[in-house]
This record gives structure tokens, sequence and C-alpha cells, in this order.
């Protein structure tokens, strides 16, 4: 079964020593995931000030700088593991550096055949 | 099903004794609650005719998971011709069939607390917890627990698919969960036992007559964890769970009052309860493992063991070791109480000053209604009236209202008959 972890965390409440540690940390991880064949895609995003947001109304395409409403913390990136259950993919996310800092929210992800 | 005939009474009783073990064991087997209920219940309307024939066999539960089984087999053949598209159906029924007939005595009890830890996985909102445990582990019916928690059927109904969609879509894992998860996951599994608990002993000093006694469910919960898994914070829950128990029938006078713990008529409370939670107490301490749940089970056993004076030193010192291993403002109050008695009410009085002083539980109408008392006890009856009258404003309980109206008129009535 397929599940995302999306990390959020506050960007402003990493140092430059913090960040680099957990993008290793991070890096061992998903080579880890990849060779027990459980992982699908991981990579960090760059900072929300990079977002761009869209939306359609009307017909008519809004585009705006950024993210709509100032929260308190920002997705940062994600992983896609394929694990058995539930258990796994949550001692996965605690694993995750940024767990200690943010929240690292776990989703299963719908297959598209189960849409019918 | 007509009441009065003995073989279905028989079977009913046999139902609730049984289901929630055969439901277990289905889950397990089937991988799906929906399956599982589905089985388990046709299961039982075979029984209710088999049995009636050929009497109760020697193993009611073994042989009701072996039917159930097979009925899952028939069903699941059934949804195979309706939907092709299902590849696992045909797997899962191959497993079923290959599937050891005789499940094992051991093997049902793991499955019990396979489904006990899947029901309270912290994943699943406290609030579907709950009921959740309360119909597919203790056997209530839908409408018993919503009777319980004064909601409709249909929105406890709504909460119990919640839960286990929230199982499914997620596929929690029906297992016992890792060594290294276990204390985790025990303390999950033993606070949904507590609030059913709670709520079931809050329930009685209303006027609400309920048909379900959440406050015993809890305690047969408790007990089938303990026996289960004996660790000891289930011990400690369960002795703490008696001793309040224990003193049900003393803590309310015959107009629904409360009566405080002091002036409880301990003619009322049950000393069967209370020898058994003294004993889980110690044995409990005993394992050198002691978590909060012992420790507060101490605290009131302590309070049920005193006759005539309290230790209140050994009370502030187990509150003490409370403050260390579950710190809150809450037990912080409870200490402050157990210092007033001990050393005189300017010393607790100065303890709740500090827990006011720091913000935390200004809008908890005990640290008010504490204070009033303490007040009072010092002779400042004008302070002690508007602490009194600062907790009435936040309280919400009906009989606590009334007992916070009392200590005013009284205090009232001292000043003005004094003018």
């Amino acid at each position: 079964m397929q599940y995302i972890l999306l990390i959020y965390s506050d960007e402003n409440c990493w140092t430059e020593e913090e960040s680099e540690a957990c993008y290793k940390k991070s890096r061992a991880i998903s080579e880890a995931l990849t060779a027990q064949g459980k992982l699908i895609s991981s990579a960090p995003l760059h900072p929300i000030t990079s977002a761009t947001s869209l939306r359609v109304r009307n017909g008519k395409q809004q585009i705006t700088d950024g993210p709509f409403a100032e929260t308190t913390e920002q997705l940062g990136g994600y992983y896609i593991v394929d694990v058995d259950n539930l258990d796994q993919a949550l001692e996965i996310a605690a694993s995750l550096p940024p767990a200690k800092k943010g929240t690292v929210e776990v989703r299963p992800i719908m297959q598209l055949n189960e849409l019918n | 099903m007509p009441q009065a005939d003995p073989h279905n009474q028989h079977l009913a009783q046999l139902y609730q004794e049984q289901s929630a073990k055969v439901l277990a064991t289905l889950v397990r087997l089937l991988g799906d609650f929906d399956l599982a209920e589905e089985a388990m219940h046709e299961a039982f309307s075979v029984a209710l005719q088999a049995w009636k024939e050929n009497g109760v066999p020697a193993n009611p539960t073994a042989w009701l998971i072996s039917t159930g089984r097979f009925k899952a087999i028939d069903n699941l053949r059934r949804k195979k011709r309706i939907a092709k598209l299902e590849p696992d159906i045909q797997q899962l029924i191959t497993d079923l069939e290959e599937h050891n007939k005789h499940v094992n005595q051991q093997e049902i009890e793991d499955d019990q607390l396979r489904m006990i830890f899947t029901c309270c996985h912290p994943a699943i909102n406290i609030q579907v917890q709950i009921p959740l445990t309360l119909r597919e582990v203790c056997g209530l019916t839908t409408e018993e627990i919503a009777s319980a928690y004064l909601v409709t059927p249909a929105t406890m109904a709504q909460r119990i698919v919640r839960g286990k969609n929230k199982i499914k879509r997620t596929n929690i894992p029906f297992v016992i969960p890792q060594a290294a998860d276990l204390p985790d996951r025990i303390d999950a599994v033993l606070s949904v036992i507590y609030l059913i608990f709670n709520e079931g002993y809050a329930a009685s000093s209303g006027n609400l007559l309920c048909k379900v006694n959440l406050s015993n469910e809890a305690i047969r919960l408790c007990r089938l964890v303990l026996s289960l898994l004996p660790d000891s914070e289930v011990m400690g829950l369960l002795a703490l769970m008696l001793l309040h128990e224990s003193r049900r029938e003393a803590r309310v006078d015959e107009q629904g009052n409360i009566v405080l713990l002091a002036e409880q008529n301990r003619a009322l409370w049950r000393p069967d309860l209370i020898a058994e939670g003294v004993a889980l107490v110690q044995q409990a301490l005993a394992t050198q493992n002691i978590g909060t749940y012992t420790i507060q089970a101490a605290i009131a056993s302590i309070h049920a063991q005193s006759t005539t004076s309290t230790d209140w030193q050994q009370i502030i010192e187990l509150y003490d070791l409370l403050m260390k291993v579950d710190p809150s403002p809450v037990v912080e109050l409870n200490r402050a109480v157990a210092v007033a008695m001990r050393s005189g009410p300017q010393a607790g009085l100065e303890i709740i000053e500090g827990i006011s002083a720091q913000g935390k539980l200004n809008h908890y109408h005990k640290l008010h209604s504490t204070q009033g008392e303490l007040l009072a006890r010092i002779g400042d009856l004008p302070a002690a009236i508007k602490a009194f009258e600062m907790a009435l404003s936040l309280v919400k309980q009906i009989p606590e209202k009334r007992y916070l109206q009392q200590k005013l008129t009284q205090h009232k009535k001292t000043i003005n008959d004094k003018i």
C-alpha cells in the first residue's frame, strides 16, 4: 500500500547547519528505503517564497505569488513509500528529522483503479 | 425472537459472551470488519437452529468461528461472481479454505488483544476510538452506546463507520504492537478505558437512567485487558476504577447532592471493591514499573483505608511522585489540598495562588471552589464568597452547581448573623 508523507515545518526555525544535517539524514533514509524496495519517490521542496498559486474562477486564471494564507508550518518536502500498513508508514515518518520540529502528515494514496 | 424461550435466552447470553471473541478472530481471518460482522451474524443465526436440534457444542466459540469462516467463503464466492474485477477475493477464499480449521485458545485471546489495539489506535480520533471499542470489543449495540452518550443512534452509527473507514482506508494493521511501541499503545488503550469509566461515573450523578452502565463496562474491559496483558499500569487503572467505584453510593445523598470524601458515610463504601483495589495497587507497586494510574490508585487506596485519620504526608509524597511522572496543573491543585490538610489552609492557598499566577486553570471551577473552601477555613468569608461565585459561574454539572450554591448561602448567612 502506498502512503505519502507530507512534511510540514516552520522554514524559519532551521539554521543552516540543521538544514544541512537534515538533508544528509534524509538522503540516507531515502537510500535505505530504496534498498528495501519501499521508496517510490522523495524530494525536498524549494522554500515557500518560490511558490505560485493558481485558481481558475469563471474560466479565468488567477495566479498569485506564494500561498493563500500565512501559516506557521509550510510544506517542505515529501516521501511516497510502499509499505504493508499504516504502522510501517508511521515508523518511517517518525524517523524523519523534521518530525522533531514540525509535523509529518501521513496519507494513504488512492489507486486510480479504486475509483472504478 | 420470543423472550420466554429458554433456548433463545441461552443463545442471547452466549451471543453477549462470545460475539466479541468470534468477531475478533474473523476480522483477522478476513481482514475486513464488514465481512467479519456479516459472517458472525450468519454464524449466530445458523447456531440458533443447529443448537436447538443438536444442543450447544462443547466449544461454542470455536464452532461459531468455524461456521463464520464457511459463511464468509460463501459470501465471498457470491461477491466474486458479482464483481469479477477483484483479484484479491480468490486469494482470500483460498487462504480461508486452507486455514487451519481449529483456532486455538491462545489465538482467540491474541485476536481479542489485536482488536483492542486496533480500535484504540492513536491514528483514530479519540471520540471514535471510544464507541468503536465499546462496540467491537465490549459487544454493545450502536443503540446502547448512543443512549449512554446521549446522541442519536444515527450519529453514533456514523462515528463507528468513520472509525471502520479509517482502519480500512489507511490500512491500520490488526496486530499486537511491537515491544518498542507497546508502552505508548497501552497508554492509548488505558485512556480510552478511563474515559469510558469517567463518562459513566459522571452520568450517574445526574438524574439519568441509562441501560448501559459505562463504569461497569470500563471495569470489565480493563479486567479483560489485564487477563490478556498483565502490565502494571493496567493493574493500576483497574485498581483506580475499583476504588472510585467503591464509593459510588456514598458520593451523592438522597437528594442527589454531592457529599465530599471527608463527610461520606463509610458504611456505604464497598469493602469488596476496596480490598480488590488495594491488593492490585500493592501488586502494581511491587513491579517497580510505576506509572500515573498506579500512583493515582495508591492515593485513592490511602483514602479508602483511612478510617479515623489520613496519612497526608504519604499522600503529598505520592503527589510529588505524580508531578514527576505526569505533571499537570490539576495534579498541582490536588497536591495543594493535601498540603492544606497537613500544614493548614494558608499553605494550600499559597500553592493555589502560584497555580493561578501562572494563568493555568483559571477557567477550572475546582481551582476557585478549592480556594473558596480554604479561604473560608482561615475565616476570610468575603474572599471565600467571591471565589465560590467565580466557581459557580464556571461549573456546568447540576449537582456541583447545587453544592456551590449551598456553600454560598451558608457563608452569606454567617456574615449576616455576625452583623
